[in-house]
């Protein structure tokens, strides 16, 4: 076998000097009943241009070559080169967490400039060295709020992630945290009124995303007035960081729960990704998480450590803030090349060529179909509605190789044929003039049809 | 005496202050393509949610990217520079094939909620994994879902909840022997159990006796780690499985530690009802720095209604599809599917060794633990004389009569060239040295390993202070950790 750096010759001598005849004998501790006398039903060793070429299949099998319109919670931006240049790095990609410091400065330093990052693009004073996801993250704060309050009850937007709100109440479940939810209004946010009556005196916090899922930025503002008022926090999920270089950071909420997925880490079919907590300094000891923290050698040098483990299972057990252990320090660090190769001004340039796609794309489908919650500011996503089902649309799309926006029927069924379309700096013009084309002729198409209808009856 | 350091020697390496510390206006690595659309007025499309200031972010070139972050690995240890013989986390070789396949096109830029009609290559390598760790572990079902192995030991025990709930009873306690890891009870807290811990008797193991009189209707499961963290495997697995099934209670399996079972004994063999894997661990994908990982939870029939949504299915007409009416589910424990990238290298490594690479890394893992334990007896106490699987502990005990502990012997084996051990882990034994060598590791660079530990050891007898001291070779010495838990310093903050 090819990774095992041992002959024959080598393994004799070991056994050797251990005092044993045969391999068997180092098994023997395992009851001989339970003992597996036949080789793993799987298939035989691989070389590794089969392996190449297996994965080369599915690949082809896996819409290689298809634009695409969707986000909903993972978006297509381009990725620097360096990033996997430097990720690549064995120093970084086969290093374990940074428990020792004195080898692990690159490790730490490096997280140290995360988190200053994420504290400086949301706004918030100190940020976690990362969650598993943009999910689990949102259902973490929303723990947090509950402990650092005192209080049980949660109250959420539904225009949150659907699938962010699947897992926080799945989280919340077994917490004895009761969940309630605010719909949203006609411009696509969450409904004010509706989210004040929700309030209780035992409400721990309010949680909303923003953008939120149809792309929607959300009056924070008010919210976090109706939050604090009933002595509530707020948390506030984001899941397109690239929003951040131009719409302005949720600075009122207490905690953010965040998905940098955007931030230079492949779509990967949905992982791994890169969550983050930011919250403000007064609440970082009940953060779940690690975090790096600066300090000095016994010569005075500047040097960074793991710290406040305190919170964490390896010490506290089953009083932790959370049971998280391994968190995702390899996709933190595509995220952190990612904001150092943009930067202050990139972000900003970036953002807005985001801003530009997605306000054109909207205007031209907004010709032929309905481009819902135009009264309220928008990102890189926006809703459109159709006369067709939108699933048929993205049917006759996939003949243009382009995958169409997200039908949103399973989750809003209220929206009816409506679809959450996504643009990047990576769509082109070209793109959206030909699905905005495609939408066209289906409309014309259904029109048409319903002439005839008439025609029919009137006949 | 003259210590006998032959793996390392000093090595100029390069200073590199904060990113921050570089910045400066006007500088950039980026560059964007003319907008093909026209320009937008962002005041008017946001108001006052337009952004106008992005703080402290940095400007710099692309030459000081790459230098910064070269300069910060090179202050790493790493699997690829040496032996990383960290007890419980299995530091074995991640082959680079795994990260080439990861990257090819279609399976680095597939969109999660791209039609399943063209996701059928992502679906089908879901599928693949899960059938050969179903084989591996010789469990019934597996999600793939939770994002690392502390997730999967709490989507394990949701659907132990959904289970006991399912027959009317939710129970209350978890029982957790004394040598756990700490996620286990952080885990039992989250589903809301109570913890109950169970001691070890004199072998290291599961004191059967006390586990009969703690048993009973009230405990939803044990949560055992097997081989357990003394690297002992639990010869007493079956009476164990049969106490708990008797009361109808279940059977958790911390697999951390499968990297000694795979190919050798299947835990669904044994008895085991529910059972998590660390693909970061077992199935060498990459440990990044702390992450990310992947923690697949495999299990036996009766749990299977209660798995997280979706469910991976296979169409009439053979094509793949998730499954989301399953009314018995636990819920969603993460968006998506998982860490899709991670179940890719695993699976690249489980061809790559097919059953009988498989079996050889198993073998060769059980071995360099034993020949590491036998190199060492003498040395260091060892506290527990049962065999040994994939991992040894010895305790501090014979070089704490000179003041040295297990974390300044580690420190010291950094200028010997290796990253220390586990240090005061399983809490059952004090002061201990947590050794797993993993197969990766060759006869040379364990005798190095060996001639490091015995060099310290003579140290610690001779001149304990150049232990207690160490390391002297790095380029920060001992770190004030209480200072920087004191008063945090979490980020940079500009000086004017």
């Amino acid at each position: 076998m090819r990774y095992l750096p041992k002959s024959p010759a080598d393994r004799e001598a070991m056994l050797k000097a251990i005092g044993l005849r045969s391999v068997d004998e180092l098994f023997a501790p395992i009851p001989a009943e339970y003992r597996l006398k036949r080789d793993l039903n799987i298939p035989r060793q691989m070389a590794e241009s089969e392996i190449v070429d297996f994965f080369r299949q599915r690949s082809r099998e896996n819409g290689e070559g298809y634009t695409s319109f969707l986000g909903a919670g993972a978006y297509f931006h381009y990725r620097p080169v360096i990033i996997d240049s430097l990720i690549s790095r064995g120093e970084f990609l086969t290093a374990y967490t940074p428990y020792q410091a004195e080898i692990s400065q690159g490790t730490l330093q490096s997280i140290f400039e995360f988190q200053t990052m994420i504290g400086e693009l949301t706004g918030m004073e100190v940020a976690n060295a990362s969650m598993y996801d943009g999910s689990t993250a949102a259902a973490e704060a929303v723990m947090m709020a509950v402990r650092l309050t005192g209080r049980r009850s949660v109250v959420v937007a539904r225009s949150l992630h659907p699938e962010y709100r699947e897992v926080l109440a799945t989280y919340a479940t077994h917490q004895g945290m009761p969940l309630s939810v605010a719909d949203f209004t006609d411009d696509g946010r969450v409904n004010l009124e509706e989210l004040e009556k929700s309030m209780t005196a035992e409400t721990a916090c309010v949680i909303v995303q923003s953008p939120n899922f149809f792309g929607t930025i959300e009056d924070v503002t008010a919210v976090a007035e109706i939050a604090h008022k009933h002595g509530a926090m707020l948390v506030v999920s984001i899941a397109e960081a690239v929003s951040l270089g131009i719409v302005e950071p949720p600075r009122q909420a207490d905690i953010i729960a965040m998905e940098a997925q955007s931030f230079g880490v492949p779509l990967g079919f949905g992982g791994p990704y890169c969550g983050v907590i930011a919250t403000r300094e007064k609440y970082v000891r009940q953060m779940p998480g690690r975090l790096v923290g600066q300090t000095v050698d016994k010569q005075g040098r500047r040097g960074f450590v793991l710290t406040l483990a305190t919170r964490e299972q390896h010490i506290r057990r089953e009083r932790a803030t959370s049971n998280i252990c391994t968190n995702q320090a390899l996709i933190a660090l595509m995220v952190n090349i990612f904001m150092n190769v943009y930067g202050k001004v990139g972000l900003k340039e970036l953002a807005r060529q985001n801003l530009a796609k997605a306000a054109y794309a909207a205007a031209q489908f907004g010709k032929h179909g309905k481009v819902l919650f135009g009264s309220a500011p928008r990102f890189n996503e926006f809703v459109v509605q159709t006369s067709e089902d939108p699933r048929a649309i993205n049917e006759r799309l996939l003949g243009h190789k382009m995958v169409g926006g997200l039908p949103l029927k399973r989750c809003f069924p209220e929206l009816g044929n409506a679809a959450l379309w996504c643009c990047t700096e990576l769509t082109t013009r070209t793109a959206i003039d030909t699905a905005a084309g495609v939408v066209a002729e289906s409309e014309r198409s259904v029109r048409s049809s319903r002439a005839e209808d008439v025609a029919e009856v009137a006949q | 005496m003259k210590p006998t350091i032959r793996k390392a020697t000093t090595q100029v390496n390069q200073n590199e202050g904060l990113i921050f510390e570089k910045s400066s206006a006007g500088k950039a690595a980026w560059k964007l393509p003319p907008l093909d659309v026209p320009e937008v007025d962002a005041a008017k499309l946001l108001g006052e949610a337009e952004r106008k200031d992005l703080g402290n972010m940095p400007e710099v070139s692309e030459i000081e990217i790459i230098r910064h972050f070269t300069r910060l690995s090179t202050w790493n240890y790493a699997i690829d520079l040496g032996m990383y013989p960290l007890g419980s986390c299995t530091m074995k070789y991640n082959p680079r094939v795994n990260e080439a396949v990861a990257r090819v096109e279609g399976i680095a830029n597939g969109h999660p909620y791209q039609p399943e009609k063209i996701s059928q290559g992502a679906l089908y390598i879901i599928k693949t994994l899960s059938e050969q760790l179903i084989e591996i572990t010789g469990m019934d079902a597996i999600t793939l879902q939770p994002a690392a192995g502390a997730h999967g030991e709490m989507t394990g025990l949701l659907m132990v909840r959904a289970y006991h709930q399912s027959k009317g009873n939710a129970r209350k306690k978890i029982l957790i022997p004394d040598s756990a890891h700490g996620t286990n009870p952080a885990t039992a807290a989250m589903v809301n159990y109570a913890v109950e811990n169970l001691k070890s008797d004199s072998r290291g193991m599961v004191d059967i006796a006390a586990l009969a009189s703690q048993m009973n209707e009230d405990v939803a499961a044990l949560m055992l780690t097997n081989p357990n963290t003394l690297g002992v495997f639990e010869q007493d697995i079956h009476k164990i499985a049969d106490i708990l099934h008797a009361k109808g209670g279940l059977l958790y399996m911390d697999g951390a530690n499968m990297n000694a079972l795979v190919g050798k004994v299947r835990p669904g063999d044994f008895g085991v009802d529910v059972m998590h894997l660390n693909l970061h661990k077992t199935f060498s994908t990459p440990h990044g720095g702390g992450g990310p990982g992947s923690g697949p939870v495999a299990i036996k029939k009766g749990l299977e209604p209660f798995l997280p949504t979706p469910v991976l299915t296979t169409k009439s007409d053979g094509t793949l599809a998730f499954d989301y009416n399953r009314p018995q589910s636990v819920g969603r424990v993460r968006a998506f599917y998982g860490n899709f990238g991670m179940f890719v290298r695993a699976l690249a490594y489980i061809q790559a060794n097919g059953p009988n690479g498989l079996r050889q890394t198993t073998e060769d893992a059980v071995l360099n633990a034993n020949y590491i334990r036998k190199g060492l007896i003498g040395s260091y106490d060892l506290p527990y004389a049962t065999p040994s699987m994939h991992e040894v502990v010895f305790s501090d005990k014979l070089q704490l009569k000179k003041g040295v502990r297990t974390m300044d012997i580690a420190k010291r084996l950094i200028d010997y060239g290796f990253h220390p051990y586990t240090t005061a882990f399983p809490l059952i034994v004090p002061g201990a040295l947590m050794i797993e060598p993993t197969e990766s590791e060759s006869k040379e660079e364990m005798d190095l390993f060996i001639d490091a530990m015995k060099s310290i050891a003579e140290e610690v007898e001779e001149d304990p202070q150049t232990v207690l001291t160490a390391p002297h070779s790095t380029r920060v010495s001992r770190l004030d950790e209480t200072a920087a838990a004191r008063k945090p310093v979490l980020r940079w903050k500009p000086t004017s």
